[in-house]
């Protein structure tokens, strides 16, 4: 870390997870003490909790322009969110084994449908190009060939390394074209992209409170009314019974909270956010030879940029930033300790001289402009440094021919 | 992040040796930028002596890889060839105080290289059998490959055998649905299904019955069985780099050398406790394994 006495460091790392804003601490705080009455309960303790539960709703319906308070049911994270609309689409329409989804959801989507082929289901996966885009021509195959067997279709409305934006809506309509159901996981554009989804056909919807400045450990799960539904926890009546287990009170207040906040902030999000990450990346590019950003620049979400540095490896790039006081998250296969780079990289055929190298940047709106040019100026000598170590890398420039230079007798 | 020891920190932002050599006597080249590893050691070898005067190396890697690296060139610096060669990768990880099992490959990769480094030197060529697949028991480090492998080589049908042979699941329990589904899928290679239930009413079984004394067995049958538990556990530890003969038996001590990388290494009582387990198990008595060197229990006759 750099010295904490004279700067404060640099926390690039929003899509992983957020600061809890000063004011959402501030109005979760009573329910942890004076207000502890269980929202079922009849009695004053209880009322008064109820109430402010409902409000909660209220400003989260708001914030994603939906028609009933009623259609949106807290859950515990953006993870039970999905499990829970993919599970319930499944359990709902017991004849439709199929589902569509893309090769570059997040793990809480994709591990769940490679656990559900085990059991029989078929999973069709949307594949993505260069620049992480779909190709809908594909999807609206696939949603007339299979459609009665298809249960439901989940796609994320924007990815999280790359902050590419995928376009759920026209996605939903072809879905309710076909008569199939529509989930998108929004973990990441909730409270970056404006939403009006009464004006939309998305049957169902995640989101995730730590992402945008509420606590961890609270979620919602938009169903939109009429959608047929099966809850995956089942016992008492809390959200009407259709998912219990009593309320996480401080936390969906919280999230109550921190909706109303983004809804106010979407602006500056979409305006000064996004000019610090254009000039991040346009820095960085302009000081670094042999780094591109990935997915599609041109549409994604106004707060990220993904930069692949070739020759170099993410981790030990990220170690470097650390000790620099930035705070980021690589794709590198390193990070999280299996072998492969991250699957959205590989998923876009991102070569493998640059896939281990991809680091994410993610901005929020705490971040100041200053941030971003201690950042520009610190990247450049830890990328040298980097790649002067690297056996890829020869006086100034990649070395030619890699795989001929650097001959291991087995390979 | 990790939890890297102070020393991989230390070796991972000053590396040592950290350069091109573009005299070097010996050259190895390891791993490849596909799997985001790779390192090129370079040596300066005494060529009366075989000394190692100098070393350097170039990684392309996380923080461990090239900790690993630079720690490895410290190591050897000053060693013959073949005293460099007796550094295992368990030499290498306790010198940077512990690499999380994640890690572990990384520390492999640095003996690799220096024996591709060796081989260069001599003239020979150096075979890589190192395959390595997902990492499944974080606990013990244990790869797919490796459990794929032993599970083909001992027709092994339990998640309980599997930790048995390898280790694989015999902490916290969290790989062992991954085990599970190796097993199917090795078992369906010759057609077989796999069964939970069966490790499980085995478990109850070797409860409720006494195992049969090996006392009914003739001493030659009882000396097979013995060798043949030492043969099953060999592929394992050659795999390390290491091996185990059958020294002698006397009454219920079996007398075991360990050679190569598992001897004298922190892994070896794992190891031994190991195959006195598997023995307890096939010959349905007890028996106590003990370590000897090689010429040791069958020119003393030593009695436990
Ligand atoms: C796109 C996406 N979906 C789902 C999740 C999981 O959310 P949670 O951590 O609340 O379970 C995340 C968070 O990493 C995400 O980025």
């Amino acid at each position: 870390m750099s010295d904490p006495t004279t700067l404060k460091d640099v926390y690039l790392d929003n899509n992983a997870t957020t600061m809890v804003d000063p004011a959402v601490v501030e109005v979760m705080l009573p329910y942890f003490t004076e207000q502890y009455g269980n929202p079922s309960s009849i009695h004053s303790f209880g009322n008064q909790v109820g109430r402010s539960l409902k409000k909660a709703r209220q400003q989260v319906q708001a914030l994603l322009g939906v028609e009933h308070d009623s259609e949106i049911i807290f859950t515990s994270c953006g993870t039970e969110s999905d499990s829970t609309a993919i599970l319930s689409a499944l359990k709902a329409q017991p004849e439709r084994k199929e589902i569509i989804t893309t090769v570059v959801e997040h793990p809480a989507v994709l591990s769940l449908c490679d656990y559900l082929e085990k059991d029989g289901y078929t999973v069709h996966k949307l594949k993505v190009d260069s620049k992480g885009r779909l190709d809908l021509d594909e999807y609206a195959r696939i949603l007339t060939e299979r459609a009665d067997h298809i249960a439901v279709v989940s796609v994320m409305w924007a990815n999280n390394e790359t902050g590419t934006i995928f376009p759920v809506e026209e996605m939903a309509t072809m879905a309710a074209d076909a008569e199939v159901m529509f989930h998108t996981d929004a973990v990441q554009a909730v409270g970056k992209i404006p939403m009006d989804l009464k004006n939309t056909d998305i049957d169902m919807l995640s989101l995730s409170g730590h992402k945008l400045h509420a606590p961890k450990g609270v979620g919602v799960l938009y169903l939109r009314r009429g959608t047929r539904y099966r809850p995956l926890l089942r016992g008492g009546h809390q959200e009407r019974g259709r998912r219990a287990g009593t309320e996480n009170m401080a936390s969906i207040i919280a999230l109550g909270k921190a909706c109303e906040l983004a809804a106010e902030k979407m602006a500056y999000e979409n305006t000064e956010v996004k000019a610090m990450r254009d000039r991040l990346q346009e820095g960085i590019l302009a000081s670094v030879s042999h780094c591109f950003p990935t997915g599609d620049v041109e549409n994604r979400l106004p707060n990220t940029c993904n930069i692949a540095f070739e020759y170099i490896e993410g981790e030990a790039i990220l170690m470097l930033l650390n000790k620099a006081g930035i705070a980021a998250s690589s794709g590198s296969a390193c990070t999280s300790g299996s072998l492969e780079p991250s699957h959205v990289m590989m998923a876009m055929g991102i070569p493998y001289t640059a896939a281990h190298g991809t680091i994410r940047f993610s901005l929020s709106c705490y971040n100041t402009m200053d941030e971003m040019e201690r950042v520009i100026e610190a990247v450049p000598s830890i990328v040298a440094q980097l790649r002067k170590l690297s056996p890829y890398w020869g006086e100034d420039g990649p070395i030619e021919d890699p795989e001929k230079l650097f001959a291991p007798t087995y390979a | 992040m990790w939890d890297y020891s102070d020393t991989v920190k230390e070796h991972f932002f000053n590396p040592k040796n950290a350069r091109a050599m573009d005299d070097a006597d010996a050259i190895g080249d390891v791993g490849s930028i596909q799997c985001g590893d790779a390192l090129r050691l370079t040596l300066k070898v005494n060529a009366e002596s075989e000394v190692i005067e100098d070393a350097a190396f170039q990684t392309f890697g996380c923080g461990s890889a090239i900790a690993s690296s630079s720690v490895l060139t410290e190591m050897i610096k000053g060693k013959t060839l073949d005293e460099a060669l007796k550094v295992t990768n368990q030499d290498i990880a306790s010198e940077l105080d512990g690499l999380p099992p994640e890690k572990m490959h990384c520390s492999v990769m640095g003996r690799e290289a220096l024996q591709a480094a060796v081989a260069n030197y001599r003239g020979e060529v150096w075979k890589d059998d190192h395959e390595e697949g997902a990492l499944i028991c974080k606990c013990f480090a244990v790869d797919a490959v490796m459990i794929e492998d032993t599970v083909r080589a001992n027709n092994l049908r339990t998640v309980e055998d599997v930790t048995n042979y390898t280790k694989a699941g015999g902490g916290c329990s969290a790989c062992h649905e991954g085990i599970e589904e190796i097993l199917t899928r090795v078992l369906a290679e010759t057609g077989e299904a796999f069964n939970a239930r069966a490790s499980r009413q085995k478990l109850h079984a070797s409860k409720e019955k006494p195992p049969v004394p090996g006392k009914g067995m003739s001493n030659l049958e009882r000396i097979k069985r013995i060798e043949r538990v030492i043969e099953m556990v060999r592929p394992q530890l050659q795999r390390d780099r290491g091996d185990v003969t059958l020294v002698d038996v006397d009454g219920d001590t079996v007398f075991i050398n360990l050679v190569g990388a598992c001897s004298g290494c922190q892994m070896a009582s794992l190891t031994i406790s190991g195959i006195q387990q598997q023995m307890m198990e096939d010959l349905g008595e007890f028996v106590r394994v003990v370590p000897v060197p090689a010429n040791h229990a069958a020119t003393t006759g030593v009695t436990a």
